[in-house]
């Protein structure tokens, strides 16, 4: 015995046998894991079970003990997992092609039926990605277009989670969330169309914007006009007789002096006066 | 020479870990080994033979035991083997000790919080400075930089197009990051399989949401801030939901446009904005223009006004024969004697003047009339 402990080769070997030992009778759970115990491939228990609402450090992590060699521990992830659908073509009701990418999050509460039922998450997930996808036909397909853009679309994401749920529950599996990553119009027509429809609501827009600025700066000159007026009748309005012959003088001014230019000779203007004429009132001698 | 040929030599074939031991080595061993335990190039010849265990020991461990023993003389061994002490349980004492030191004393950052497992169960969350635990593989302690803000943004490739849908089935290309931190270190840890590619998958799904609720030219122009506050609160409801330990610090909309298909379209309604304004803009001129002549006109008349108030006959005569001066001294002027009279038109004049007229580009209608 001495030359067993006093030899460190063997003593090597003790403690290597020793940690195998300890190593396939304790377990540490993490928190983010449950495991089910399984003898000789029958589930015997399960360990760190979730439990809705339990705070970290009481749940059932830790360290657990099985039966070396004869027991087995089935690791199965605790935590919200995703499945991510493919991208779904769904019709409405008011014939509308959308392309719809939606994801599912759940979570093993049950280890053992998921265990059952399928064995690995990657399997669950699997199972459940064609379910999302049909329920989501389905549930937009019994509605129009316009209702996946509304409010009302809680409502819709709902149903789809109630019945993806009913086939999770086979899989020991709940449901936690459904989501409309993407909802958008295919490529091609659909997108054109509607390209489309986009562009001639901005050249209706555009158009009624001229409109508009034609018909505001209509208005800024009426009222531009409107005030020159009242301004000219306020000062002659004082003298309407007098306003008549000073405006004449100017009058005959500009009509009868017009010169021309030497660029625009616009000709001479003849003037035959009757002697009787009030200019020459005085040239006549008369007073 | 022969000293290290025969260290060499028993080291290969005496005492190597190769098991190369034989009967004929025996002897090559016993002289070259027997120089060698203390140091090989001291040159003296040492006691009795190194081995400490009976020649009926096994040979494997025999040879492995011989091995090490030389290896450590080659390296200047300093702790002899004779006083019961392994070398190797100095070494274990202080590899265990390191180890102890490293695995339970742990230093965080001040923006760092540690998280504390024992045996895989939540214990404690360590705040900064320096924190205690139980050595590994007990107790583990998993550092979560909580200060740092991370930004997660969409589209993860800039220049692809994020077409999304607007309330008014309008089509709109738009890109925005979201600002996180984590909240809570062990929910965070716990909870959720892929933390950021949860939060990148319900930012899509809240923005589409976010958007789905507005119209284009709101989420183009004016409900852009609108828009990031509902994200932000969508998502934060929703990680809450599932217990992600994530703090949403912000949305941003970093673009948001019409898509390229349609940009062309878009650009004509801004150039139709500036158009009605270049309209106004001109009829605000006009109008400036006009208003200002009105009043100077006014005031011109005014002016005149009031000195033809002051002596209105003699004003008005003197207006009048200064206007006619003007006037008629610019104009040809013919004075007819008596009523009855016909006026004589000096003909060659009025064609003298036609032609030059002609050269003008209009004719004077007036000459015309008076020249038949």
């Amino acid at each position: 015995m001495t030359g067993v402990l006093r030899n460190p080769i063997a003593l090597a070997f003790l403690a290597i046998a020793l940690l195998i030992l300890v190593g396939s009778t304790f377990s540490i759970v993490p928190e983010t894991r449950q495991g089910v115990i399984v003898r000789f491939g029958e589930p015997q228990r399960i360990l760190n079970r979730y439990r809705p609402n339990e705070t970290f450090g009481q749940s059932g992590a830790g360290l657990a003990a099985r039966i070396p060699l004869v027991e087995q521990v089935i690791w199965i992830d605790k935590r919200i997992l995703s499945i991510d659908m493919e991208n779904q073509q769904v019709l409405s009701t008011d014939q509308l092609r959308l392309q719809v990418d939606a994801y599912a999050r759940y979570r093993i509460v049950d280890p053992l039926q998921m265990y059952r039922a399928a064995q690995t998450e990657d399997r669950v997930s699997d199972a459940l990605r064609p379910i999302l996808g049909s329920a989501l036909r389905n549930e937009l397909g019994r509605r129009p277009f316009a209702a996946l853009l509304s409010p009302e679309r809680g409502q819709m994401m709902d149903n789809i989670q109630n019945a993806l749920n009913r086939v999770a529950v086979q899989y020991g599996a709940q449901i936690v969330d459904v989501r409309i990553k993407r909802a958008d119009l295919p490529d091609g027509t659909p997108l054109e169309s509607a390209y489309q429809r986009m562009r001639t609501a901005r050249e209706q827009e555009a158009r009624s914007i001229q409109a508009q600025g034609l018909k505001q700066a209509q208005i800024i000159r009426a009222e531009a006009d409107a005030e020159a007026a009242a301004t000219y009748a306020g000062a002659f309005n004082q003298d309407p007789a007098f306003y008549d012959f000073y405006r004449a003088m100017q009058s005959y001014e500009a009509s009868f002096s017009a010169g021309g230019t030497a660029e625009n000779p616009r000709g001479r203007t003849n003037v035959i006066l009757s002697p009787d004429n009030q200019y020459l009132r005085q040239f006549r001698g008369q007073r | 020479m022969r000293r290290i040929f025969g260290w060499v030599l028993s080291d290969n074939r005496g005492g190597g870990p190769w098991g190369g031991g034989s009967g004929g080595g025996g002897d090559d061993n016993g002289a070259g080994g027997g120089g060698g335990p203390r140091n090989p190039w001291g040159g003296q010849s040492g006691g009795p033979g190194p081995r400490r265990r009976k020649p009926g020991g096994g040979a494997d461990i025999t040879s492995l035991d011989d091995f090490l023993k030389k290896s450590r003389d080659r390296f200047g061994g300093r702790f002899p083997p004779s006083d019961g002490r392994p070398y190797w349980l100095y070494g274990l004492i202080a590899f265990v000790v390191l180890w102890l030191v490293f695995t339970s004393f742990h230093r965080i950052s001040p923006q760092e919080r540690g998280v504390v497992t024992v045996f895989g169960e939540y214990s404690a969350t360590l705040q900064p400075g320096i924190g205690l635990s139980w050595p590994a593989p007990i107790g583990r302690v998993q550092k979560v930089d909580i200060e740092n803000i991370r930004t997660t943004t969409i589209p993860d490739t800039t220049g692809t197009e994020n077409l999304i849908l607007t309330g008014d089935q309008n089509v709109i290309d738009l890109a925005y990051s979201v600002r996180w931190n984590i909240k809570e270190p062990a929910a965070y840890l716990f909870q959720i399989a892929e933390p950021e590619g949860t939060i990148r998958e319900v930012a899509e799904s809240a923005m589409r949401a976010a958007v789905a609720r507005v119209s284009l030219d709101d989420a183009i122009g004016a409900g852009r801030s609108q828009i990031e506050q509902n994200v932000e609160q969508i998502m934060q409801q929703i990680l809450d939901d599932y217990g992600a330990g994530v703090r949403i610090q912000g949305v941003a909309i970093n673009q948001s446009v019409p898509p390229g298909a349609v940009n062309e379209a878009f650009l004509q309604v801004s150039a139709a904005q500036q158009q009605a304004q270049s309209y106004m803009n001109d009829a605000r001129a006009y109008a400036l223009q006009i208003t200002a002549k009105a009043q100077g006109d006014a005031a011109a008349f005014e002016k005149v006004y009031a000195e033809y108030r002051v002596a209105p006959e003699v004003t008005r005569r003197r207006m009048y024969y200064e206007t006619m001066e003007r006037i008629l001294s610019r104009v040809d002027t013919t004075i007819v004697e008596a009523p009855g009279v016909t006026p004589y038109l000096a003909l060659p004049e009025v064609a003298r003047r036609q032609g030059q007229v002609q050269a003008a580009p209009e004719p004077q209608p007036q000459q015309g009339g008076q020249g038949r």
